[in-house]
């Protein structure tokens, strides 16, 4: 891979011990995918937060590290709201633990709001052809696909390497000879809302690490695209998807179609809402906010639990920016009994551990829950998940008891 | 002995000593190994029961979580990392792991490590300039001749 001579002098260590180990990093990836030279990058998304999943180890190596970010960084959800981590009885021992991970990435300089959608935040907007060293897979999929920017799927000490230089390795998503579209997913039948998260749920499974394109027959929303990339990135692991005539990349390139074409039927998408009716128990607690609502979501959800009260504990994740700047919403919800939790997910938090089953209106909730939380997961529309919150509230109403 | 001078590519820099110990399985850092003895606790893993301490460890590349980086810093911190690695070829979650650890590692080399090493054997890895150093061959009795050499090492 060619350095530049300031590169190299960073390599050698002129520079300091952090940097010097961050350029290793992003020269031995970069050897490692045959990159040719380090890029500059316009932000950074940090993975490896929840203490859920770094546990002591990643506490130690974060707590070590000296100097400063160049580029704009933000950290991925951790395991608790930050604030108010004992509304859902997050253990003193966690919270301790989970503090010092945020407190010694905000010593770097990394802004220290957790989320799943950096893109939605004041400083983190991302355009066509930016370069990007975002970790998330979520985000990760819809930097590269809704927005046209350039990304590979970071891990935690490569991203914060990408920021503390300011550059990654030009390599994988960077490159365009890898954003072909290798699958094409026909799907005929009409699709709204939560059908999105279906879709990915199946569409990851059979497009495994190929970059999909998809015949729709109508227009996905920001919100609906959101769904699909996040149920595939966690279903199988795709990071950079097309819809034709809807994402920029293939509005403006003109890509081959891919020789692989496979017909995605609604029953295969049915299959997936029927997991709520095979589900041995009834859920438990319900969840939505993965990824992170949007301002829409928030006010849709706001809209459907207005005057309502729910019976079952109901959260709904976003992030901090946007709970600060839609106090309404926030109330709205809050009034009915559901809790809005910022900084955090179902997936991340152990506080979901406590539960056997989950209903979620997502996707990569459902691939994820299972195994991540050891609770069962079922899937529903945003609305079947508000009727299932408030619903045994309403059986009482009618009922003698 | 002639030495045995094997050229191979830099992924984590740094130079280091230690007897080799092979596997033939990929590891996974997370959940293969105890982060506080060194040992290998997967069930069937070929160095199940063994400690990786301050071995050369060889195996074809690692698997698993991306944790796996950061339980490579707990071995080192906890003094029972392995001097040094290498692979076949390395992916990501041990590169990483390997360079914020200060473990040198280096991978691709010339001739199959498999062919060449054999557990025991004393072996130089020097991640710096990218190769591996067969220092002293293991035999399966060593003469007590040459377990002095062995010491003065």
């Amino acid at each position: 891979m060619y350095l530049t001579k300031e590169e190299e002098r960073i390599l050698n260590g002129e520079t300091g011990e952090t940097l010097r180990q961050a350029i290793e990093i992003l020269v031995a990836l970069g050897d490692i995918y045959s990159a040719d030279r380090l890029i500059p990058i316009k932000s950074a998304q940090i993975a490896g937060v929840s203490y859920k999943t770094m546990g002591d180890a990643g506490l130690e190596w974060i707590s070590d590290l000296q100097g400063k970010v160049k580029v704009p960084a933000i950290l991925n959800p951790a395991g608790m709201d930050l604030q108010d981590w004992k509304r859902l009885k997050i253990s003193p021992d966690f919270a301790e633990k989970q503090k010092l991970i945020v407190q010694a990435y905000e010593k770097l300089g990394i802004r220290c709001e957790c989320t799943c959608t950096p893109y939605t935040l004041e400083g983190f907007d991302a355009g066509y052809g930016d370069h990007l060293a975002w970790s998330e897979s979520s985000a990760v999929s819809y930097a590269n696909s809704v927005l046209g920017a350039r990304t590979n799927r970071e891990g935690g000490p490569s991203a914060l390497s990408a920021a503390l230089l300011g550059k990654t390795a030009n390599y994988g998503f960077h490159l365009d000879e890898n954003r072909v579209p290798e699958v094409s997913f026909d799907v005929e039948s009409l699709l709204k809302g939560s059908d999105y998260g279906a879709l990915g749920y199946v569409a990851g499974k059979l497009a495994g690490s190929k970059v999909p394109v998809f015949q729709l027959r109508n227009t996905p929303d920001a919100d609906e695209l959101k769904a699909l990339g996040a149920a595939m990135a966690a279903s199988g692991a795709v990071a950079l998807y097309h819809v034709e005539g809807v994402t920029p990349e293939i509005c403006r390139v003109n890509f081959e179609a891919p020789a692989e074409k496979i017909t995605i039927e609604r029953s295969q998408l049915d299959e997936v809402y029927e997991s709520l009716k095979e589900a041995c128990k009834k859920p438990e607690l319900i969840t939505i906010g993965c990824p992170h609502c949007s301002a829409r979501e928030l006010e849709k959800a706001a809209e459907l639990l207005r005057g309502k009260t729910v019976s079952k504990e109901f959260w709904i994740f976003t992030s901090r920016e946007l709970a600060n700047r839609y106090p309404e919403y926030i109330r709205t919800i809050e009034k009915s009994g559901a809790k809005v939790v910022c900084d955090t997910c179902m997936v991340v938090s152990p506080a979901t551990n406590s539960y056997s089953c989950v209903m979620v209106n997502s996707g990569k909730a459902l691939a994820y829950v299972p195994g991540m939380c050891g609770a069962e997961a079922v899937y529903g529309s945003m609305e079947a998940c508000v009727e299932e919150a408030v619903g045994r509230t309403e059986n009482k109403a009618g009922d003698s008891n | 002995m002639i030495p045995i001078k094997l050229k191979g590519r830099t992924i984590s820099r740094g130079c280091a000593k230690g007897e080799v110990l092979l596997s033939r399985d990929p590891i996974s850092f997370l959940g293969s190994v105890d982060p506080k003895t060194g040992v290998v606790i997967e069930e069937n893993h070929a160095l199940e029961g063994k400690s990786i301490q301050n071995k050369v460890l060889v195996f074809p590349h690692g698997k698993g979580s991306t944790v796996g980086s950061y339980v490579m810093y707990q071995l080192k911190k906890n003094g029972v990392a392995p001097s040094a690695i290498i692979n076949l070829e390395t992916e990501p979650i041990v590169a990483v792991g390997a360079i914020i650890s200060e473990i040198p590692l280096v991978d691709m080399l010339e001739r199959n490590p498999y062919e060449v090493l054999n557990d025991g054997d004393l072996v130089l890895v020097n991640g710096s300039k990218g190769y591996v150093e067969l220092l002293k061959q293991e035999t399966n009795k060593p003469e007590n001749d040459e377990m002095k050499d062995n010491q003065e090492n």
